[in-house]
């Protein structure tokens, strides 16, 4: 079922910019050419039954529900598969059309009896709404013989039994109508196809995969075919304990990049369900099971509702109220900066926090700390990202829309691995993949995309974790000495005297792919192959994750990545450019509100007197102009003595960031931590205060994508702990003496848009209007920018620089002779704090190390066995999964769960421009052990205590 | 911070600007690339460990710290 708001048109739109003239009921009309005519009729206000068809998918014209009269035609024509011609004249009610219809619901209905009461579809199914529409009420077929031969009630009993095995949704064949939405939105939105119709006739029948139940066959639970099929037969489980929503809430999912729009629909104040906005920007009516069912850890029995303080850590924590506990921060960090001086203090803000958050969060730190001594976590995920985008192209940000990858002739997908991190993305992506573009993966491990059931990557450079360098070089080495550089481009848009430099810089034999082999462990002619599809290609675009910026090379491999695309001319249109794939919902944004230590929201300098001193005006303060600390030199400061107290916003550094041991040992040495978070995670247990956070359905505001796509967040449900974030931090700035004072988040948008050229036409009103808005928005562009760099750079000419490989210190040694690399999955969120207090754990309830047979079989470790990991920070243990999707001499995992302590083992190397964690490359030692450290016991026993069984339903929203 | 690591930073700061440029060039990037992002009490530190006498600094890095000592001593600094 969709959303209950949703007004469906039956067919998806024609992107045609002809228009055709026809006639509906007498009435004229234009719509674009290729449109059905069922479309056209519903955009003349006129609904023609139907059942099959619905606008998200192709039509399909199954049920025969949707016949017309066409004027000079035969017979009924079924209008969902039928399109408009010029002058067509249709005819869509007579008393024949009536009665041919009334004879299909019939026939459906005589399948499915009309037992409505206490259905989950009861008044927003669409059979019950054809029969309504056709005053069906029963079926003429359902007494005596039938006509044609039904299954029979035994048949049904034995293949009639609900599949119960997802745990958010269930399948129910009864109420099946084998329309087959299911099964084609499984192909055509989600991609995975999973399902198929078995048997024939009035006996087929919905499949999972062989027949297996949901849970065990290849589905993803990203719910699209819930969200197509027009009766209960696929429902959410949620719908059982709800009465029926009666509100959709339109807002913006809180976990990865992609930023889906979804819509929330309530019933008594509480989320019933979570459905895909179709007309979402960014998903285009999709999801995946994280937003679309993982929101339950919103009302966890976990969740902090009371303000805490305590002395010291050793100390209880004692229940105080919001005045009290922002009283109390407030004078500590005052007490601190009194005695240790005005840098001793900072704050982190979060990309899972909202633009407004951010902005005020860096705001009391810049203003009320009076340091810039802010930092957040995308310090461990893309700053390279910010650093280098912005060298070469003048903008820290990716380049496309989403949606420009259906114009992409060749994708090239390197340290990333979408159809983990970024779902609904990689739905996208393999529909252009279907459609006839090539993909090139450079990865060091087989990712689900290069050797799918349904899609097959080209070429899969399989280099060795730390090369990523050495790899770009030789790539474009082969682009350059093969010709295939774009000339013309480049002396048009770039700086010319930086690209002869690096053009003879990889044109030196020793960046040659056959050069560099020994180096990449990628053989010469693959990576020739793969450049020359790169680089020759009408339109080529780059993809990348945090397998390019996790390395000690990080921002080099982004230059490079850029003066690759610049060369080939990959930048400034569609179906081309440079796109990060960020991962948390709000790492873009974050980054954009001034979350960095040395620049002013807008990706400014602190130095820069004209900036600054416009921020001075608005905020009515003395900013400091010399930047501040990062988060790791924040940690080198505590444990120096002269960094004392720190203002966290829904980060969990005490789990995210690498050297755990080296992190803790700087936390506890703070006077003053104040931890805002939802729940009691790992960095709050060395908090001093504690202040209960909100989720994003407790609060209003914005979200920024990737594709830099400002998007609303709606408030469903009122804050648990009674206020907001954006309120908490505004009280503490007041308490620090530094006045602030907002009725709604709308109004940090207005100063917000007030000090950012790039959001100076942002507004509340124009989001309500457009849906969602690209930033740029000013006046040059007061609808957005979806392409950037179009005419020319941002920063003017593109700039080239020559990215040297250096290999990283984490090289394999005797002691150490294995590379850790680290990655995602699908079900679980970054440090897990939210999708492992949700049903998510069904597929995924534990870390495991990925090792190729040939090291296991080395050190005597099989499938399932505990293997200690030892590196020079520490030593963990977890279980072996034995695989080929690694590369010997290469062992991966995950780090979802904190007892893995995954970061326990990476080491403080990082990225030499940023410092960013180089969390792709730790080199390390496996044995076989008996059983898991001790402080992993007892993690794992705290965690199995806490959280509800796996098979109980999650608390309900 | 570890002064070890410290001018390990340096160096990798140096090893991206010094295929770029002839070494003088190269040590003013770096000077002004850490003049950009590092904080202060990183910048004092890293010049006081280059008049100990102890970093194992590289060539560039080592001239890029010696820029930013010359201007710390200069009034405007
Ligand atoms: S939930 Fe998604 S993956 Fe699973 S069967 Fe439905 S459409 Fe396919
Ligand atoms: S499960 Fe729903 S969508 Fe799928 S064929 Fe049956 S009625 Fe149609
Ligand atoms: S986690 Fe990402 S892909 Fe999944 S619904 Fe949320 S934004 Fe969309
Ligand atoms: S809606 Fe047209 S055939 Fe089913």
């Amino acid at each position: 079922m969709y959303a209950i708001d949703h007004h469906d048109l039956g067919t998806p739109p024609s992107t045609s910019q002809t228009m055709v003239s026809i006639e509906i009921d007498g009435r004229p009309f234009a719509v674009p050419e290729g449109t059905s005519v069922m479309r056209a009729a519903a955009l003349a206000g006129v609904s023609i039954p139907k059942l099959c068809a619905t606008d998200s998918l192709k039509s399909f014209g199954s049920c025969r529900l949707c016949l017309v009269e066409i004027e000079g035609r035969k017979g009924y024509p079924a209008s969902c598969t039928t399109l408009v011609a010029d002058g067509m004249k249709v005819r869509t009610e007579s008393d024949k059309l009536h009665q041919l219809r009334k004879g299909v619901v019939e026939l459906y209905v005589s399948e499915h009896p009309l037992e409505c009461e206490g259905c989950p579809a009861d008044k927003h199914c669409e059979l019950q709404d054809m029969a309504a529409v056709h005053g069906v009420t029963g079926s003429p077929y359902i007494a005596g013989d039938s006509c044609p031969p039904r299954v029979t009630a035994e048949s049904r009993a034995i293949s009639y039994q609900t599949d119960t095995s997802n745990p958010y949704f269930n399948f129910n064949p009864e109420l099946c109508i084998v329309c087959s939405r299911c099964v084609r939105a499984c192909d055509e939105t989600q991609g995975t196809l999973a399902l198929t119709i078995s048997g024939r006739g009035l006996a087929s029948q919905v499949a999972a995969s062989q027949s297996e139940s949901f849970v065990e066959s290849e589905c993803v639970s990203c719910g699209a075919c819930v969200e197509a099929c027009p009766t209960a037969a696929l429902s959410e489980k949620s719908l059982l304990s709800f009465t029926k929503p009666t509100q959709a809430i339109t807002t913006t999912c809180a976990y990865c990049g992609v930023g889906c729009s979804l819509k929330a629909e309530v019933a008594d104040g509480k989320v019933a369900r979570m459905v895909p906005n179709r007309d979402g920007h960014a998903n285009q009516g999709h999801a995946c099971v994280k937003g679309r069912f993982a929101y339950g850890y919103a009302t966890h029995a976990d969740r902090l509702t009371k303000p805490m303080i305590r002395a010291t850590l050793s100390d209880p924590w004692r229940e105080v109220s919001w005045d009290e506990a922002i009283g109390h921060a407030a004078s500590e960090f005052k007490r601190i900066q009194a005695k240790y001086g005005r840098g001793a203090v900072g704050g982190i803000t979060s990309s899972r926090c909202t633009n407004e958050e951010t902005w005020l969060v860096q705001k009391l730190v810049r203003a009320a700390f009076g340091n810039n001594n802010v930092d957040t976590c995308a310090r461990v995920c893309h700053s390279p990202t910010g650093y280098g985008l912005k060298q070469t192209l003048g903008e820290s940000a990716g380049t496309q829309a989403f949606t420009s990858v259906m114009k992409a002739n060749v994708v090239l997908l390197m340290g990333a691995n979408p159809t983990e991190g970024h779902p609904v993305f990689a739905s996208q992506l393999k529909r252009a993949l279907r459609a006839g573009a090539k993909l090139i993966v450079i990865d060091p491990r087989e990712i689900a995309l290069v050797n799918g059931p349904h899609i097959k990557a080209e070429h899969h450079l399989q280099l060795r974790p730390g090369t990523n360098v050495a790899m770009i070089n030789a790539l474009a080495h082969v682009a350059v000495t093969e010709g295939f550089v774009k000339d013309d481009y480049v002396a048009a848009r770039c700086e010319m005297a930086s690209f002869n430099k690096w053009r003879e810089f990889v044109a030196q034999e020793r960046n040659s792919p056959e050069a560099v082999e020994a180096v990449t462990g990628v053989p010469a002619a693959s990576v020739r192959a793969a450049a020359r599809l790169y680089a020759s290609a009408v339109n080529g675009a780059i993809y990348y994750g945090l397998g390019v910026t996790e390395h000690s090379q990080g921002s080099t491999t982004v230059l490079g990545i850029a003066n690759l695309a610049m060369a080939t001319g990959n930048i400034g249109r569609e179906g081309v450019g440079v796109n990060p794939l960020r991962g948390q919902n709000n790492v873009q944004g974050s980054c954009d509100m001034g979350s960095f230590p040395h620049e002013l929201p807008g990706y400014r300098h602190v130095s820069d007197n004209a900036v600054r001193g416009s921020f001075e005006a608005v905020w009515g303060v003395t900013l400091d102009n010399e930047q501040g600390l990062r988060i790791p030199n924040m940690f080198e400061a505590a444990l120096d003595g002269t960094f004392k107290g720190m203002y966290i916003q829904g980060e969990d550094i005490a789990q995210s960031d690498p050297n755990t041991q080296h992190v803790v040992a700087a936390l506890t040495s703070l006077e003053c931590l104040v931890v805002q978070d939802i729940f009691m995670c790992e960095t709050a247990k060395f908090a001093h205060v504690l202040l209960p956070g909100s989720s994003f359905l407790e609060k209003d505001g914005t979200f920024t994508n990737a594709e830099r796509r400002i998007s609303r967040v709606r408030k469903v449900m009122e804050p648990l702990p009674g206020l907001a974030d954006w309120e908490v931090t505004m009280r503490l700035a007041n308490a620090l003496g530094h006045p602030m004072h907002y009725d709604h988040p709308s109004q940090i948008m207005a100063e917000i848009a007030s000090l950012m050229p790039t959001f100076t036409g942002v507004t509340y009103e124009k989001l309500e209007r457009l849906g969602s808005i690209q930033w740029p928005c000013n006046d040059a562009a007061p609808e957005g920018t979806p392409t950037m760099h179009i005419d020319q750079f941002v920063r003017g000419k593109g700039k080239f620089f020559v990215t040297e490989y250096v290999p990283t210190r984490e090289r394999s040694s005797s002691r150490f002779p294995l590379l850790l690399t680290t990655g995602r999955v699908l079900t679980q969120y970054n440090v897990g704090a939210q999708t492992r207090r949700t049903e998510n754990n069904v597929w995924h309830s534990e870390d495991r190390v990925e090792i190729h047979p040939h090291d296991a079989e080395n050190r005597g470790i099989a499938d399932g066995d505990w293997i200690g990991i030892t590196s020079r920070a520490g030593e963990t243990v977890l279980r072996a999964q034995v695989t080929d999707r690694v590369q010997p001499g290469v062992i991966y995992t995950t780090f979802h769960f904190p007892e893995s302590g995954a970061n326990v083992v990476t080491t403080e190397n990082s990225d030499w421009a940023t410092n960013c964690p180089e969390y792709k490359v730790t080199a390390v030692e496996v044995v076989k052990v008996d059983k898991p450290l001790d402080w992993q016991i007892r993690f794992r026993q705290n965690r199995d205590a806490r959280l509800p069984s796996r098979h109980k339903a999650p608390a309900a929203v | 911070m570890h002064a070890e690591q410290l001018v390990q930073m340096v160096n990798d700061i140096s090893a991206f600007f010094a295929p770029q440029f002839p070494e003088a060039e190269a040590a003013a990037e770096v000077a002004g690339h850490l003049k950009r992002q590092w904080e202060k009490r990183m910048r004092l530190q890293i010049v006081e460990i280059l008049n100990s006498g102890e970093g194992a600094f590289s060539p560039v890095g080592r001239a890029a710290i010696a820029l930013l000592a010359a201007e710390a001593t200069r009034p405007a600094g």
